[in-house]
């Protein structure tokens, strides 16, 4: 099945997104759950702002879907990820991943977070407890066809 | 011919707003933008010399040759998840 991806400013339903994954073949389903915590770097967080590029983000993150799919033979991937300003515990990202047996969905799952923080266009702005907030420093994708490094 | 440049994050902060439609001779390449939009002596004068690009949506080389209509992105450092 090919894999599903969405940007969405909306609260990710995570019993949704993995039922929707699931098919007659499945012995096992798993839910990665990104959430936003309260720290990073030894700095209070108080809130995330994700902003992405949204039509690529897409695109790339049913490319990346769709490998998972290919390569560890999975039955389906679904993820999606948020964007807007969220709160400390709310789903920043979602992956759900169906298979017949459980040692492939896990190797999947991982796969596609992986790929995902490489390669898909998405940021965020970390506002902190004193009230400053900061761009979080990344990943360059793509370097080796898109010129150096950052 | 003209290309639209989309601009995120950090970039977007430099340019002071998401997009810029910008009028090339024909033949340019991506490289050719980039030095286009840091001689403008305004934000975008810091943008890196060889940022991470995507041209219609697929990262793409500097080298790459635009066409009228592009649509080119310049992509900071990514941090999903």
């Amino acid at each position: 099945m090919p894999a599903h991806a969405a940007v969405t400013a909306e609260p990710i339903d995570a019993a949704r997104l993995l039922g929707d994954s699931v098919s007659p073949d499945d012995g096992a389903a798993l839910l990665f759950w990104g959430v936003v915590r309260n720290h990073n770097e030894g700095r209070p967080v108080s809130h995330l702002e994700y902003h992405a590029y949204a039509e690529m983000a897409e695109r790339m993150m049913l490319r990346i879907g769709d490998e998972a799919v290919a390569r560890f033979g999975v039955g389906d991937v679904r993820i999606v990820h948020r964007v807007g300003k969220l709160a400390i515990g709310e789903a920043s990202v979602a992956i759900a991943v169906a298979s017949p047996h459980r040692a492939e969905a896990y190797e999947a799952s991982r796969y596609v977070i992986e790929e995902l923080k490489k390669r898909v266009p998405v940021w965020k702005r970390e506002g902190y407890v004193d009230g400053e907030s900061e761009w979080v420093p990344g990943f360059a994708p793509g370097a080796e066809t898109s010129g150096s490094p950052l | 011919m003209i290309v639209r440049s989309l601009f995120f994050a950090q970039y977007r902060d430099f340019a002071g707003a998401d997009e810029i439609a910008v009028e090339l001779p024909e033949a340019a390449c991506v490289a050719d933008l980039v030095q286009h939009l840091r001689a403008g002596g305004d934000g975008l004068s810091k943008l890196p010399a060889k940022p991470v690009v995507a041209v219609n949506m697929d990262y793409a080389p500097l080298a790459t040759a635009l066409r009228d209509g592009d649509e080119v992105a310049f992509i900071p450092p990514v941090a999903g998840g």
